[in-house]
């Protein structure tokens, strides 16, 4: 089996140098690049969606509208959404890091269908052009939500391309799902029985799940919404007989598990973290797997806690609040197994470690805060507060954005066959940490104290907070551009890195860094359990890259 | 039991030209193939649930109306399109057999009868839609609806839970029939390859996975000819 020999990059045939014209790249059929061509355009989505949030702190720095008015603010706060949830957040783990990993993982060449994958790409670039367009032709002020009859009716924007972009990003998202599960069913080396499956591909594969059968719920929704506008139907229209609560509940039939989407891809990346820098087997693999299965099988029946002051009846409002509270079961699973995984261990604080520390108490926060909304009498006084907004961001970027940025600097070296800078990571991974809690924290306690969502002004005794989240927000601006800075510095300056710089477990680690083209040069033999770290040893002494090297 | 995995993987003598290279075996393939299409169809009926619960809501919402609205449809075209369509899903089971047995024109003509049978449908459809824009059925601004709730003839429609009917009509057959039209180009498609002979009893997975489709938008009727041309025909 071909093991950690670091050969000199420019002459081993790897995914990278296998071609170098545009084509090469546009046409490919290799899952690995196929990763990267979405790691560059969810990349741009980020900051995209991040430039709109920037802007919202800056109108948030004083209580007056200064900076912008309400109209223009009502936009923002959309398209802040909207890029961030469905062009980032939903594909950015499974497309990217799942992509690149989870053939290897298993042991095959490829995705199932190749071909599947580059369209899914194609499509998210042809649902991303629209939404640019939609934003540079003026932007949508549904909020991320597309309420009806706002949507349909009231608002004078684009709302119809924006819903065709999200359609069409949806599609994308339903094929690299279904790829996932047909591949972790049919393409798994001999000897990768499913209870020797990484975490990471058992979290991929609950979360396929969800994307298959909730995505498209939410695409023909959309759907009807567009023809609404268009042709004045009164599907979700009260003046024309129609029911608003009708699209609520197709909206969040899709729209909550949605979250886990986001969330459980980020629980695979910190198993597998968590276990290598403790250099210990995961505590209680089988209810680690169970626990992201219950997680989205769960998540499609909770959706209606987001509609409790809707007009929903109290007794179904009762049944979904109480559904939504066993969430907290597989989730604590998950939380108490990580802990549990790293007492005795012998943990090492390398960049990806921190990040999964900080995902680990970040969501800890966001879960227990979700919590508190679940419940029918906090979550009528904080409904739309600051209270949901801080709760939702502890756990899609306090959790998922954090779990992304761990994965990254994991698999870095080898998807790239560079080290990145350990000194700048850990930097960054502190700047992030704290710039996160200077953001949102203060936010919990504003939605506490009443300051409503969605609005540009607000009275005077809301600012002492409101500054202090926007100094978090630069805060952690610079915490998102660190990392950019020296990943690009790194791909030319770098370290080589060799096949294994974590002596981690998994077989996507026993190939080069980075991978050839074929992932295998003959096909693996799975004959060990997951996560082996007692038979690993420890994790070989990286000598610091200095910086500026 | 590694071991024979193993040896399984040693490539055949004469691989299959059909054989892609990410794939060890052929029914690996095969199944890998299978199991795709049968996620695309689950992610389909959740797509069209979507419609089937909204119509599930007005339905009992407007339950008279419903009933009204859905005696205006003329329930032989609905049924002569059932017939064409329970038609269709024989002749695209009796391509698959053809192409198991190596049949190479059974197979193209089985699927030239799927498509003529098809279009049948979609041109029944196509004058349905005829009859509703000169009825004024069609929801939109010129939309005009008179008659009474079936079992209280002295109780007037309101013309809005009527429009609610077509838009949910026009929205749930349209989905139906632009997937029909799909099903159609793509055994167009079959259709020449397999006259070219790229289909044999080794390999006729496309047959069977679009024909696996077909069955699905004929299922997919199936429901929707009783819930809009049915609901109200026992008086």
């Amino acid at each position: 089996m071909a093991t950690a020999v670091p050969v000199d990059v420019t002459e081993r045939e790897t995914y990278l140098n296998s071609g170098y014209g545009i084509k090469s790249w546009l046409l490919t059929r290799d899952h690995k690049r196929i990763a990267i061509l979405y790691l560059l355009s969810v990349t741009l989505f980020f900051f995209i969606g991040g430039f709109f949030a920037l802007l919202i702190r800056l109108e948030l720095l004083t209580p007056a509208g200064d900076l912008v008015q309400s109209d223009t603010y009502n936009k923002l706060f959309t398209m802040h959404g909207q890029v961030m949830v469905f062009f980032f957040l939903i594909p950015a783990v499974p497309a990217v890091l799942g992509n690149f990993l989870i053939p290897i993982m298993i042991g095959a060449r490829d995705l199932a269908f190749p071909r599947i994958n580059l369209l899914s790409w194609y499509l998210y670039i042809a649902g991303g052009l629209l939404m640019v367009y939609t934003i540079l032709a003026g932007g949508v002020d549904t909020g991320w939500t597309f309420y009806t009859p706002l949507s349909t009716e009231f608002l004078k924007t684009d709302v119809i391309t924006a819903a065709i972009a999200i359609f069409i990003a949806g599609f994308s998202s339903i094929l690299t799902g279904l790829n996932f599960i047909v591949t972790i069913h049919r393409m798994r080396a001999p000897g990768m029985t499913w209870d020797r499956l990484p975490l990471f591909v058992w979290s991929h594969y609950a979360t396929s799940i969800i994307q298959v059968l909730g995505t498209p719920v939410v695409a023909i929704t959309l759907v009807l919404v567009a023809l609404e506008r268009l042709l004045h139907l009164g599907i979700f229209n009260p003046a024309l007989g129609g029911d608003p609560l009708l699209f609520q509940h197709l909206f969040w039939f899709y729209s909550h598990p949605a979250v886990y989407i986001m969330i459980l891809p980020g629980m695979g990346i910190v198993s597998e973290i968590v276990c290598c820098f403790s250099r210990k087997r995961i505590f209680g693999y089988k209810a680690m797997a169970l626990a992201v299965l219950a997680i989205a099988v769960l998540g499609f029946l909770v959706w209606a806690h987001h509609m409790f002051v809707a007009g929903i009846s109290v007794y179904s409002a009762l049944v979904f609040s109480l559904l939504s509270y066993f969430v907290a079961v597989p989730s604590a699973v998950k939380v108490f197994n990580w802990t549990s995984t790293m007492y005795k261990g012998s943990i090492t604080y390398q960049t990806p470690m921190l990040y999964a520390f900080g995902f680990i108490g970040l969501f800890t926060i966001g879960g227990l805060t979700g919590l508190f909304l679940a419940c029918l009498g906090i979550d009528v006084h904080v409904t739309d507060t600051y209270f949901v907004v801080a709760h939702f961001h502890y756990v899609m970027v306090g959790g998922m954005v954090l779990a992304y940025l761990a994965g990254l600097h994991f698999w870095w070296p080898k998807i790239t066959g560079r080290m990145y800078p350990e000194g700048w990571g850990k930097l960054a991974a502190l700047i992030v940490f704290i710039g996160f809690n200077l953001t949102f924290f203060p936010q919990f306690i504003l939605g506490y104290m009443g300051m409503p969502r969605r609005y540009h002004a607000y009275p005077a005794e809301f600012q002492v907070l409101n500054v202090l989240s926007t100094a978090g927000a630069t805060i952690l601006a610079v915490g998102y551009l660190l990392p950019m800075v020296y990943f690009v510095w790194s791909i030319r300056y770098g370290k080589p890195a060799p096949a294994n710089p974590w002596n981690a477990a998994g077989l996507e680690w026993q190939v080069p860094s980075p991978p050839p083209t074929s992932n295998f040069e003959e096909q693996p033999i799975v004959t060990w359990e997951a996560y082996n770290y007692e038979e690993l040893g420890e994790i070989p002494d990286q000598q610091e890259v200095p910086v500026g090297h | 039991m590694a071991t024979n995995e193993a040896a399984a993987i040693v490539p055949h003598e004469e691989p299959n030209p059909a054989l892609l290279h990410h794939f060890v075996t052929e029914e690996q393939q095969k199944n890998a193939a299978s199991l795709g299409m049968w996620l695309f169809l689950a992610q389909e009926v959740m797509f069209f649930g979507g419609m089937f619960c909204a119509y599930l809501v007005y339905r009992y919402k407007y339950f008279g109306d419903f009933g009204s609205a859905s005696q205006t449809l003329n329930i032989w075209y609905g049924a002569i399109n059932t017939a064409v369509l329970l038609c269709s899903s024989l002749t695209v089971v009796l391509a698959v057999r053809a192409a198991q047995l190596n049949k190479r024109k059974a197979l193209t003509m089985w699927l030239v009868f799927t498509i003529l049978l098809g279009l049948v449908f979609l041109g029944v459809k196509g004058i349905e839609y005829k009859e509703k824009f000169e009825n004024h059925h069609v929801p939109g601004p010129s939309f005009a609806y008179h008659g009474t709730v079936p079992s209280h003839p002295d109780q007037q429609v309101n013309p809005r839970h009527a429009e609610i009917y077509f838009s949910l009509y026009f929205a749930m057959t349209g989905m139906h029939a632009l997937h029909m039209i799909i099903g159609v180009g793509l055994f167009g498609t079959l259709a020449v390859w397999a006259w070219r002979g790229k289909y044999s009893a080794n390999y006729y997975t496309p047959i069977e996975n679009a024909g696996l489709y077909w069955h699905f938008v004929d299922i997919v009727w199936i429901y929707l000819f009783p819930l809009l041309y049915l609901i109200d025909r026992h008086r």
